[in-house]
């Protein structure tokens, strides 16, 4: 099973800075990390790998400072990486970057795309749904657990707030996958230690087939109008309890809601 | 480290850090109150290649010495007891068969070892022959296709966890140290018992224990090296582990310092966080700078191995002074908590008590002096 896995670098932490001139988020100067449900994403290719005698291969968009986090992922076993760097593609919202993604998923054979169900910084959810629509292929999102697989399909369960949906999806397909699903596997020694030698494709505008009203920021349909800080307001009033009246209290919400 | 590292050092050092912080860390403890050997993580270690890594060969993990080094100070900077397991097996078992095993034994053993299905460990101290090894009175006699070896071993680092042994035995006995052999020992065959586990201060969740060996038959193919070539070969194993060892005084001062700032920065005494007054800053100031030096010897004597050039000098002062800097270090520390500090609801007695092991075993820091003074009166290389 060919596997190809969306993988996006994210500023790791929660306070992010925010440049007030265009809305966009400030990266400059934050530690960089593989976004969390990608690296679930990443964790299944390689069981899928492992069960099919597969091959894995991670595509991301970003500076060329992504490499470091692609070097990562060959230390954790994957097979090829590729990374999509241009100054043109600056500033791409979700829909922008879907078509360079899909452009790029083009060049290569695949039965399978994963991606994580939503990025750390923004949030959106979208990229994972829009490459499937970009490619015409089937997709099924907030995917929990791969049951089963065969050469044409693929048995999923999709996690809903209140209930799990086991489904089929027929190959070749995407997945957008939650952070539950695994818990992404360790570096090993072996891999580390050639991650640095393996070769990394890097790619261009001039390497896809995109039009310039297709990438970037201006090509972007998404406008931030206002972005801010939201505000804590305290709604319900401070009271202070013994342990056994707050007990009381809790359990009087608690039933109440349910 | 800069100056020692290269990407891939940088990369396994992130590897190495979520790896101790889950699975090494919160052991830690239990393993020290318990005396528990930490058998699972030994076998996680396994099966991402940390038990092979200076290794090309055999299904070694492909690393080098530097990488070695990081292991087993990452490990150590939680665990010093983790960090030992490793240092024993690679650098006291595996390194000598690699070294001076016949392509067979190397065959035979290094797989298993480098991958972690087998532990190793090495055994020259006897009862009445510690520094002075030539009064070993372990004896391999000649006999059929082999030999058949009688004596008592002590203070054996992993030492009824591990399935091979790396075993010092007088064959000429009047050669003293010139006629001593060594010899791959089977935990399985006839004869070897595991004998009374140590009850230490520190690294109590690794095994120590004493060595029987009662007419156990040891065919001449597991006859490491040449006769009378194991002191020889016991020596420059030591001259390598003492890299381990050092790594691990680093890693063990290294962690105490990350206790002890955290703690600093907590702690409210006369209105204000201790880390405010000058005579914390001072002892933190003192202990980083002294650990570094450790661990740029240290590093330097890994990177002296691994370009092939003499580093004996170089892992016994490596050594010799990291190992006296974990014991100012973490005593220093445990005096930044006072009270809490001798308590164990902090791991700093812990790792004072784990600290003062790297003075002693691979050769106290008087033999890693005696290492030292011979390179310097001979005029070698420095």
């Amino acid at each position: 099973m060919n596997i190809l896995v969306l993988v996006k670098q994210v500023p790791n932490t929660t306070e992010m800075m925010i440049d007030k001139e265009n809305g966009t988020l400030i990266r400059a100067g934050v530690e960089s990390i593989a976004n969390p449900d990608d690296l679930t994403g990443v964790e299944l290719a390689l069981e899928l790998k492992e069960k099919t005698n597969g091959h894995v291969r991670v595509i991301t968009m970003g500076p060329t400072q992504a490499e470091d986090m692609l070097r990562g992922l060959y230390g954790m076993g994957v097979d090829d990486a590729v990374l999509l760097t241009d100054k043109r593609f600056a500033g791409s919202d979700t829909w922008a970057t879907s078509n360079i993604l899909s452009a790029a998923i083009k060049r290569y054979p695949y039965d399978l795309i994963i991606a994580g169900r939503q990025a750390i910084d923004g949030d959106t959810a979208q990229v994972g749904p829009q490459v499937a629509e970009a490619l015409g292929l089937p997709q099924v999102t907030y995917v929990h657990d791969v049951t089963h697989y065969e050469t044409s399909s693929l048995t999923v369960i999709k996690s809903l707030e209140e209930e799990k949906l086991t489904l089929r999806l027929p190959l070749p397909g995407l997945i957008t996958v939650l952070s539950e699903a695994r818990e992404p596997r360790y570096l090993n020694v072996k891999d580390v230690m050639t991650a640095h030698q393996k070769p990394l494709e890097t790619l261009t505008f001039d390497d896809l087939d995109l039009s310039l009203d297709a990438v970037g920021l201006k090509a972007s349909p998404t406008r931030v109008k206002r972005t801010y800080t939201k505000e804590i307001v305290q709604k319900s009033p401070v009271q202070t309890l013994s342990p056994e009246d707050a007990a009381t209290l809790i359990l009087k919400h608690v039933v109440g809601h349910h | 480290m800069i100056g020692y590292y290269e990407q891939k050092h940088h990369l396994y050092d992130t590897m190495l850090k979520a790896f101790v912080a889950k699975e090494v860390k919160p052991h830690a403890a239990d393993i020290d109150e318990r005396e528990v050997f930490p058998h699972d993580t030994v076998k996680k270690m396994a099966a991402l290649g940390m038990l092979g890594v200076p290794f090309k060969d055999y299904d070694g993990a492909g690393g080098d010495e530097v990488a070695y080094a990081q292991t087993v100070l990452s490990l150590s900077k939680a665990c010093a007891t983790t960090g030992v397991i490793v240092s024993a097996h690679t650098s006291l078992c595996s390194w000598p068969i690699h070294a001076f095993g016949s392509d067979d034994q190397k065959a035979r053993y290094l797989p298993k070892l480098n991958r972690g299905e087998w532990l190793g460990a090495f055994a020259l101290t006897e009862p009445s022959a510690g520094t002075d090894a030539g009064a070993q009175k372990t004896v391999a006699v000649p006999e059929g296709e082999g030999y058949r070896l009688n004596g008592t071993k002590i203070f054996i680092t992993n030492a009824g966890v591990a399935d091979l042994y790396v075993i010092l035995a007088m064959t000429n006995p009047e050669l003293k140290t010139k006629g001593i052999s060594a010899f791959l020992v089977e935990a399985t065959f006839e004869g070897f018992r595991v004998g009374k586990k140590e009850k230490k201060l520190g690294i109590r969740g690794s095994s120590t224990c004493e060595l029987i060996l009662d007419n156990v038959y040891v065919p001449k193919e597991n006859l490491l090296g040449k006769v009378n070539q194991g002191f020889k070969i016991a020596l420059a194993t030591l001259d390598g582990g003492r890299i381990g060892i050092a790594a691990q005084a680093v890693g063990i001062a290294e962690g105490a310092i990350d206790e002890a700032i955290k703690y600093v920065k907590e702690r409210q005494q006369f209105n204000r966080p201790i880390a405010h007054f000058q005579h914390t800053q001072f002892a933190l100031a003192q202990m980083e700078t002294q650990k570094e030096a450790a661990k740029h010897l240290t590093f330097y004597a890994a990177r002296l191995k691994q370009e092939g050039k003499p580093y004996s000098q170089a892992a016994a002062q490596a050594k010799l002074f990291a190992a006296q800097v974990a014991m100012d270090v973490t005593t220093q520390a445990v005096q930044l908590l006072g009270g809490y500090g001798y308590t164990r609801e902090y791991p700093l007695e812990r790792m004072m008590r784990d600290a003062k092991i790297t003075e002693i075993y691979e050769g106290t820091n008087e033999a890693q002096k005696m290492v030292i003074a011979s390179h310097l009166l001979r005029g070698g290389a420095r």
